[in-house]
C-alpha cells in the first residue's frame, strides 16, 4: 500500500510537470501579450517584458516557472490585478472557495437525486414512472446549461421575482438555489441514466436470484444487493466530473454573476495573464488527479475484488 | 407421518408467453414428496425441470406464468400466497441452490454477511452474535475448514466447490423442510461433484430435509435419490423408485437415457447408444406422445393421442401406449 501511494504521488508530480509544459507552450502560442493595449508604446511593452522576465527564451521561462512552483511561488499577476500574488488571487479572495462551494453542492445534489432516480426507474422498469424518468433524463442531458440557467433566471428572477438574479458570493441559501440547479441538472440526469442501466444489469445477475430465494425483501434486494454492485460506473464518472464541475462552471458563474474561479480562469486567458492561466490550470489538474485517487479508493471500498496495489503492474 | 405429504403437486401447468406464441414449459405434471425424501428430477435441457422448481418457490420470471394446477405444501396452497407470505416461505420453509456457484453469491459482501442475512431476513429477533454462531455452525457442517476466518472472506476468495458448500450452508441455515437443488453439481469438476454430493447426503441424513434434486446426470440420481421423475418436454414420462427406474425402466425414453450412459460393468468396447433426433419444438408440440417422433417403438396411436399413465408397479408409473398394447389386442 505504501509503495502504491508513493507511485501515485510520483506519477502525479510527473503529470503536473507535463501539464505545466503543455500549458506554457500553448499559452505562449496565443498571439498577443498581457501588456498590449491601444495606448502602449513598443518601449513600454519591452520594459514590462523585461520586468517580468518575458523577454527571456521560452525554455528559460518554463524552467523559472517550474523552479518557482517547486518553491511554492505561483508568481504575480501581470494584468488582472497587476503585481498581486497569484496564490493570493486564487485562494485569499474567496474565488476558489466560491467555486468549491458551488461545485460540491451541485455534485452532492446530483448524487443525492440522480442515484435514487436511477434506482426508482430500474425498479419500475417498463412502467410509466420509468418512461417519465427516461424522457426527463434524456431531455436533461440534451439541454445546454446556459439555456436552463437563462430560463430559470427569466422565470424565477424576473417574471416571478422570488429568487435573486444576482447571486453574488452565495452568502444565503436563496441565492444558491438557481446556480446549483442549473449546474447540477445535467449531472442529475446523467447519473440517473447511468444508475438505471447498471442497476438493470445487476438485477439480472444470479446473486439477485439467490437473494430472492433466501426470502430477502425486494426493496432490500435493490438497496443492498443490486445498488452496491451497480455503483462502479457511477463512481468512475463522478471522479473527473467533480473536478471539472468545480472549475468549469463558467456559464453558471457568468449568468448569476458569481465571482468564482471559472469566470476568472476565462478572463485570465482573454487578458493573457500568463501566471494566472498557469496557476489555475495546475490547480485544476491537481484536483483531477486527486479525484482520480479518491475514485480508486472508493472502488476498493465498493468492490473487495479490486486490489489497488496490483493495478499499476 | 408416513402418509402425510410434505409437497403435493397436481396437474401443474406453466407456460411462457412469448411473442412467437405460448410455450408449454410444464404441461400437467403431478407428484408428491414425503418428509425426509429425496426425489430426482431428470431430463434433458429444456424439459421443464427448472421451471417446475422455480414455480414451487415463486421465482418464475416473466413471461413465465403458472396457468393451472395446484402446489400444496404442508396443506397450504402455495399458489395462493401473497407476496409477503411467499417471501417468508422462501428460504424459511423451502430454499434453493443453483447451478453456478461462481455467480450465485454477491461478490461485494462477505460470506458471513450473506449467511447471516438468510437468518435475519426471516427473524429480526435473532441477535447478530446468535446469527453468526449459527452461520459458523452451518459452515462447519458443510465441511468448510476454519469457518471463523472464512466468515469474513469474500466469495472471490473461495473456490467453486467451497462456494457451493457455502450456498448449501446458506440454503439450510433456516432449517427448511424442502431443499430444491437445481443442478448443483453441473458446473463443478468431477472430484468436487463427488464431494458436494457427499456433503448433501450427509446433511440430508442429519437434518432430514426433503430434497428435489434436478439434474441431467443419472449417476448423481442413483447416488442420492429415493425416487425419480423422468421429464420429457414438460411432462413426467416415468416416475418410480430409484430401483424401478434403474433396473426396471418401462418408458422408451428412460431406457434410451440409461443406454446412453456409460457404465462401469460395461464391456470396454461396447458402444453407447444415443437417443436419435432432437427434442420437440415446444411452440408447436405434436398431437400425440411428445416422445413419439424420436421413439424406436413408436406406434400409430402414439402419433395421434397422448398416452395416459400406466401403473406398472407399486409406486411406479409410466406414460406410454406400449403398456396398453396387450389390453387392446385382447
Amino acid at each position: 500500500m505504501f509503495v502504491y501511494v508513493l507511485k501515485r504521488i510520483g506519477a502525479a508530480v510527473l503529470t503536473l510537470l507535463l501539464i505545466m509544459s503543455i500549458t506554457f507552450f500553448l499559452m505562449n502560442a496565443i498571439p498577443g501579450s498581457p501588456f498590449l493595449t491601444e495606448k502602449s508604446t513598443p518601449q513600454q511593452i519591452e520594459l514590462a517584458n523585461q520586468k517580468y522576465g518575458l523577454d527571456k527564451p521560452l525554455v528559460v521561462q518554463l524552467k523559472n516557472y517550474i523552479l518557482n512552483y517547486l518553491k511554492g511561488d505561483l508568481g504575480v499577476s501581470l494584468k488582472m490585478q497587476e503585481g498581486t500574488d497569484v496564490s493570493k488571487l486564487l485562494f485569499h479572495q474567496g474565488k476558489f472557495e466560491l467555486s468549491i462551494k458551488l461545485g460540491i453542492s451541485a455534485i452532492l445534489l446530483a448524487i443525492v437525486i440522480g442515484i435514487p432516480l436511477g434506482c426508482i426507474a430500474a425498479y419500475n422498469r417498463g412502467s410509466w414512472i420509468d418512461g417519465f424518468l427516461r424522457v426527463m433524463t434524456t431531455v436533461g442531458v440534451a439541454i445546454p446549461t446556459f439555456v436552463l440557467a437563462t430560463l430559470l433566471l427569466i422565470y424565477f428572477g424576473v417574471k416571478h421575482p422570488v429568487l435573486p438574479t444576482n447571486s453574488g458570493s452565495l452568502t444565503d441559501f436563496k441565492s444558491m438555489i438557481m446556480p446549483i440547479i442549473s449546474l447540477s441538472f445535467y449531472y442529475v440526469c446523467y447519473i440517473a441514466k447511468l444508475t438505471r442501466t447498471s442497476m438493470l444489469d445487476a438485477i439480472n445477475q444470479d446473486y439477485i436470484r439467490t437473494a430472492r430465494a433466501k426470502g430477502v425483501k425486494t426493496r432490500w434486494i435493490v438497496l443492498k444487493h443490486a445498488l452496491r454492485n451497480s455503483l462502479i460506473p457511477v463512481v468512475t464518472y463522478l471522479g473527473p466530473v467533480t473536478a471539472g464541475i468545480i472549475t468549469g462552471s463558467f456559464v453558471v458563474e457568468s449568468t448569476f454573476q458569481i465571482p468564482g474561479l471559472g469566470k476568472y480562469f476565462v478572463n485570465s486567458i482573454l487578458s493573457r495573464d500568463y501566471p494566472v492561466i498557469m496557476a489555475t490550470t495546475v490547480v485544476l489538474a491537481a484536483l483531477v488527479i486527486f479525484m482520480n485517487l479518491v475514485v480508486d479508493i472508493v472502488y476498493k471500498m465498493i468492490d473487495p475484488r479490486i486490489t489497488l496495489t496490483n493495478k499499476e503492474g | 407421518m408416513e402418509d402425510k405429504k410434505l409437497l403435493e403437486i397436481k396437474d401443474l401447468k406453466v407456460s411462457f408467453f412469448t411473442p412467437a406464441g405460448e410455450v408449454k414449459a410444464v404441461d400437467g405434471i403431478s407428484y408428491s414428496l414425503g418428509y425426509d425424501e429425496v426425489m430426482g428430477v431428470v431430463g434433458e435441457s429444456g424439459s421443464g425441470k427448472s421451471v417446475e422448481a422455480y414455480s414451487i418457490i415463486g421465482l418464475l420470471q416473466s413471461p413465465g406464468k403458472v396457468i393451472g394446477g395446484s402446489i400444496t405444501f404442508e396443506g397450504e396452497d402455495v399458489l395462493a400466497f401473497s407476496e409477503e407470505q411467499m417471501r417468508d416461505f422462501r428460504g424459511n420453509k423451502v430454499s434453493m441452490i443453483f447451478q453456478n456457484p461462481m455467480t450465485c453469491l454477491n461478490p461485494v459482501y462477505t460470506i458471513g454477511n450473506q449467511l447471516t442475512e438468510a437468518i435475519t431476513c426471516h427473524d429480526k429477533s435473532v441477535s447478530k452474535e446468535e446469527a453468526r454462531r449459527r452461520a459458523i455452525e452451518m459452515l462447519t457442517l458443510v465441511g468448510i475448514n476454519n469457518p471463523e476466518k472464512r466468515m469474513n472472506q469474500y466469495p472471490h476468495e473461495f473456490s467453486g466447490g467451497m462456494r457451493q458448500r457455502a450456498m448449501i450452508a446458506m440454503a439450510l441455515i433456516c432449517k427448511p423442510k424442502l431443499l430444491i437443488a437445481d443442478e448443483p453439481t453441473t458446473a463443478l469438476d468431477v472430484t468436487i461433484q463427488a464431494q458436494i454430493l457427499e456433503v448433501m447426503k450427509d446433511i440430508q441424513k442429519e437434518e432430514h430435509t426433503s430434497i428435489i434434486f434436478i439434474t441431467h446426470n443419472l449417476g448423481v440420481v442413483a447416488e442420492i435419490c429415493d425416487k425419480v421423475s423422468v421429464m420429457y418436454a414438460g411432462k413426467i414420462v416415468e416416475q418410480g423408485s430409484v430401483n424401478d427406474i434403474f433396473y426396471n425402466p418401462q418408458h422408451p425414453y428412460t431406457k434410451g437415457l440409461l443406454a446412453s450412459m456409460p457404465r462401469l460393468d460395461q464391456d470396454t468396447h461396447e458402444k453407447l447408444i444415443p437417443i436419435e433426433g432432437t427434442p420437440i419444438d415446444l411452440l408447436d408440440p405434436p398431437q400425440g406422445c411428445n416422445f413419439g417422433p424420436r421413439c424406436k417403438e413408436c406406434m400409430k396411436i402414439c402419433l395421434s393421442k397422448k398416452p395416459p399413465y400406466a401403473q406398472v408397479g407399486d409406486e411406479h408409473i409410466s406414460a406410454c401406449w406400449l403398456h396398453f398394447k396387450g389390453n387392446r389386442e385382447e
